[in-house]
């Protein structure tokens, strides 16, 4: 798989993937998508990404380790629930609030927050699996 | 909207203090110390403001609602009982920060450790302040998690490790018992808030369940409270750096026992099995503690003994059933928790300036540490119960309240009385050994500490010489309603410093010549102590490593039965059970589905079935295994596309994702694992691994067709599609199912897929790290 097309290809495609990710995980709630979805297709272009360069630059360019960003997204997932005690509504129940920006309304929300944790979850803990493998078979 | 009451926001303030501990102390070093002790030291004079009211015999409910429905709130309650701890925990954290301060400054996790310390705090405030049972349990818990922490604090050495788990097993085993206890309490009486339960007059001691309740909140208390035989963790965890010692084990941590006991003394006592249980046990901590104290060199190790015989002392008196011994154990832990914190911090002090703790190598610290020696003359004079300090009215009330003809209370009392003289034994020895006489060298040339390392120890001596002298106000604000609320009843004391001939003075005076008899017999008594311990030669210490090695024994043993390691074996168990479990209930209720009626399918429908069939064919006939993983690809893609076509186009995206990576990783375990390249099965065994796969893939078949043909019940998809888009402003069903109808489920199960992605991680490297080990031996 070490051809020289794929080797230069990669980068490009992971880039193309991982903004196509955020794509997917944005529109999921009126679309079809999600932080499930976009995690996985994160979670690919890394692994591609690696297939192709050697997993050493893509922990570079992740920086954290991806289980790091797993243990981030369990923790902003979490964390999306706790204005509801505030509000006193069950823990978790979705709250949205509709801020004019530059004049377009934005949807912001307490299940968006959730979805991105979902999408960091599932992009951490595969890519960290998936790497690991990957390291594993370069030596 | 949201309305809180301000205490709760300060009762959970030292949590938002611990996240700002690291980088502040990172930002202005050990000086961040005088700035964080605001937070306790807020919460203290907030708490404060309430004693007025609670001395007039009021309490307060306050609280946030959590999860209703199962009776779950972040609810507190305060009385006298826990006012005062909550006080007693606030008030000696804000000198313990200070101290921790002073004591790691330079160390390089300094930040973390504050922190630590804060977590700690504002659990035990929890524990002591919670009204929910529920809350209760996870406070207590918390404190159990924190305390790990603490202990273990200096991870790079094995024995704090060790001391670490220790206390966590057996206070972790304890909050299980707990957490059976506080079950049970609901199933008893029907109520979730502490509130509530006390007002609950005979209806625990009537109940069915009452010895049960008993049993599990007294194995909560004594493995936390450190009563015999469970008291080895609590000198091991000595093993922490002081400032932990001298907060936790003094005055917080190991108190949440003796307050679970008193708290529910109300409902719980006035039985038979509580006023014998009680005593029984607490007399042979306070002895077993005492004992091994005397053992002891190292003034921590000694501090720590005597803590367990206090605790014992306390557990004794909380079960001994009378107003007057409620009224003492209120007395001796208010005590105590000041002299104790003292202590300790002055053995902390010692420790730093001097370089050691074994007071065989330390003596004539009065000139080089003026302070010091002040403090600890003051707490330790407290600690001997001597006058004029309120360690000496605890006594002389413990001893009023014991102290009768029956030859019950005569045993006890003796025991006491041997238990005391003891105590007074060590205090002599903690105050008098390091600092009189004629000086010792020490390792370090021993100096004054800086004031963040007094200023505890002298303010929490002078508390205990204050408290004594004005006793009339401490009776009224703190004594009265903390006894109130542990008796269920109105008790008003009255002890002064002033002497009452009669009985108890004389049990003092015993208590004091024993005691300094036993203190000039100090060296024999060790050396007969030690050798009394080699000749038993086993401790609950021992039995505790004993276990720990069984345990991990029987569950190697359970796992190499249950998984044995074979992958074959796996795969054939479990899609033998299930093939087997489908056909057998269907076929035995008689519920087998009729044969569908054929529709003729369109082409391209036609066509995606046949590509699917291929990929299966070149499954069956690859050569090659990683062939056979693309191969099966294909089918799965197959798969998806037919999601498409019947209108499931987020079912067909995640298949396709989750087919892609699949293969991928399929593909990367492959190769790694020492595999031949080519399959190899003996006809029989192909035989039968071909007759597994057919009926588990017609077994689920089967089942499919079966759902199909019961009628479709629509009412949650009409649910969620007429609210959806309204109460959940989503057009997309299943991303609002996952992230907002159903976001509990989704967030124990991205947890699931953390912690599978964690044990992934650790198994690879743990198969990796083989053959480099053996190449690097």
């Amino acid at each position: 798989m070490n051809t020289v097309i794929f080797r230069t290809a990669a980068p490009y495609l992971t880039a193309l993937m991982v903004v196509f990710s955020i794509f997917i995980l944005l529109r999921g709630h009126n679309d079809p998508g999600g932080g499930f979805i976009g995690g996985l297709i994160a979670a690919s272009a890394f692994a591609i990404y690696g297939i192709a360069n050697g997993v050493a630059p893509v922990r570079r360019a992740l920086y954290f380790h991806p289980i790091t960003l797993a243990g981030f997204g369990l923790f902003l997932a979490g964390l999306a629930g706790i204005p509801s005690l505030f509000a006193g509504v069950p823990f978790l129940t979705g709250l949205w609030t509709f801020p004019h920006v530059f004049g377009v309304e934005v949807a912001l929300s307490t299940p968006l927050v959730f979805d991105i944790g979902v999408y960091f979850v599932v992009v951490g803990a595969i890519t960290a699996i998936a790497l690991t493998l990957e390291e594993r078979h370069e030596n | 909207m949201i309305d809180v009451n301000p205490t709760i926001l300060f009762l959970l303030s030292p949590f938002l203090a611990a996240l700002l501990s690291p980088p502040l102390v990172r930002l202005m070093g050990a000086s961040a110390a005088w700035l964080l002790a605001l937070v306790p030291l807020s919460v203290f004079i907030h708490l404060a403001g309430y004693v007025p009211q609670v001395a007039e015999g009021e309490a307060f409910t306050m609280g946030l609602s959590w999860a209703p429905s199962l009776g779950v709130n972040l609810s507190y309650y305060l009385d006298g009982l826990s006012l005062v701890f909550a006080l007693l925990i606030s008030g000696i954290g804000t000198l313990i920060i200070l101290y921790a301060g002073g004591y790691l400054k330079g160390h390089k996790e300094h930040g973390r450790f504050i922190g630590f310390m804060f977590l700690f705090m504002g659990s035990m405030i929890g524990v002591v302040t919670a009204d929910n049972l529920v809350a209760l349990f996870i406070y207590w818990e918390l404190t159990s998690i924190t305390s790990f922490l603490l202990i273990g604090f200096d991870h790079d050495r094995m024995a704090s490790r060790r001391a670490a788990i220790q206390a966590l097993v057996v206070t972790g085993g304890g909050g299980l018992a707990l957490l059976a206890g506080v079950v049970v309490l609901n199933l008893a009486t029907g109520m979730n808030e502490l509130s509530l339960i006390l007002n609950s007059g005979d209806t625990l001691r009537e109940s069915p369940f009452y010895l049960l309740v008993f049993w599990l909140v007294v194995a909560g208390a004594f493995t936390k409270s450190a009563q015999f035989p469970f008291h080895f963790w609590l000198p091991n965890a000595m093993e922490a750096p002081t400032p932990v010692s001298a907060y936790l084990h003094s005055a917080t941590m190991v108190k949440a026992g003796v307050y679970l006991l008193m708290r529910m003394n109300p409902v719980l006592g006035d039985t038979t099995v509580w006023e014998t249980v009680l005593p029984v046990f607490g007399t042979a901590t306070l002895l077993v503690g005492t004992l091994l104290a005397v053992r002891q060199t190292d003034l921590k190790l000694m501090l720590a003994y005597t803590t367990v015989a206090s605790l014992g002392l306390l557990v004794m008196l909380t079960g001994f059933g009378s107003e007057k011994a409620v009224e003492a154990a209120v007395y001796y832990l208010f005590a105590h928790a000041l002299f104790k914190g003292a202590l300790f911090m002055v053995a902390g002090l010692v420790d730093h300036e001097s370089g050691t703790r074994d007071i065989r190598r330390l003596g004539g610290l009065r000139k080089a540490m003026p302070i010091t020696f002040a403090a600890a003359a003051l707490a330790s004079l407290s600690m001997a119960g001597l006058p004029p300090f309120v360690g000496f009215m605890a006594k002389e009330e413990i001893y009023a309240a014991i102290a009768a003809g029956d030859a019950w209370s005569m045993a006890i009392t003796a025991l006491t009385v041997i238990g005391n003289a003891l105590m007074l034994v060590i205090a002599a020895a903690v105050a008098i050994r390091p600092f009189l006489g004629a000086p010792v060298e020490t390792p370090k040339p021993a100096h004054e500490g800086s004031p963040l390392l007094w200023v505890g120890p002298v303010n929490l001596a002078a508390v205990g010489l204050a408290s004594a002298i004005l006793s009339a106000t401490t009776n009224h604000l703190v004594i009265s309603p903390m006894s109130s609320a542990v008796a269920g009843s109105e008790v008003h004391a009255h002890a002064a410093i002033a002497f009452h001939i009669g009985l108890p003075l004389l049990l003092s005076v015993l208590t004091i010549a024993l005691g300094v008899a036993l203190f000039w017999l100090l060296p024999q008594l060790r050396y007969a102590m030690a050798r009394a311990l080699r000749s038993i030669g086993w401790g609950p210490d021992h039995g505790f490593d004993q276990f720990m090695s069984g345990l991990v024994a029987l569950s190697a043993a359970i796992t190499r039965i249950i998984q044995n390691g074979r992958l074959e074996g796996y795969m054939t168990t479990v899609f033998l059970v299930f093939g087997v479990a489908i056909w057998f209930s269907l076929y035995n209720y008689g519920e087998l589905p009729d044969l569908p009626q054929f529709v003729a399918p369109t082409f391209y429908e036609a066509g995606i079935f046949l590509l699917a069939l291929l990929g299966l064919a070149a499954v069956i006939y690859a050569h090659d295994r990683l062939t056979a993983i693309v191969s099966l690809g294909i089918q799965g893609f197959s798969v998806a596309v037919i999601f498409i076509l019947f209108g499931a186009p987020d079912l067909a995206f995640t298949q396709f994702m989750v087919e892609t990576l699949s293969v991928v990783i399929l593909a990367l375990v492959m190769t790694r694992l020492t595999l031949d390249k080519t399959d190899h099965r003996p006809f029989g065994e192909k035989s039968f691994d071909i007759t597994v796969a057919s009926v588990a893939g017609s077994g689920f078949a089967v089942l499919m067709l079966a759902v199909l043909q019961v009628p479709f019940d629509p009412r949650l998809s009409e649910f969620f599609s007429a609210y959806s888009r309204v109460v959940a402003h989503g057009r997309n069903i299943v991303n609002v199912i996952i992230v907002d109808f159903r976001g509990l489920d989704t967030l124990g199960e991205i947890a699931v897929v953390m912690i599978a992605g964690l044990g992934i991680i650790a198994l690879i490297r743990i198969k990796g790290r083989q053959p480099r080990s053996e190449a690097e031996g």
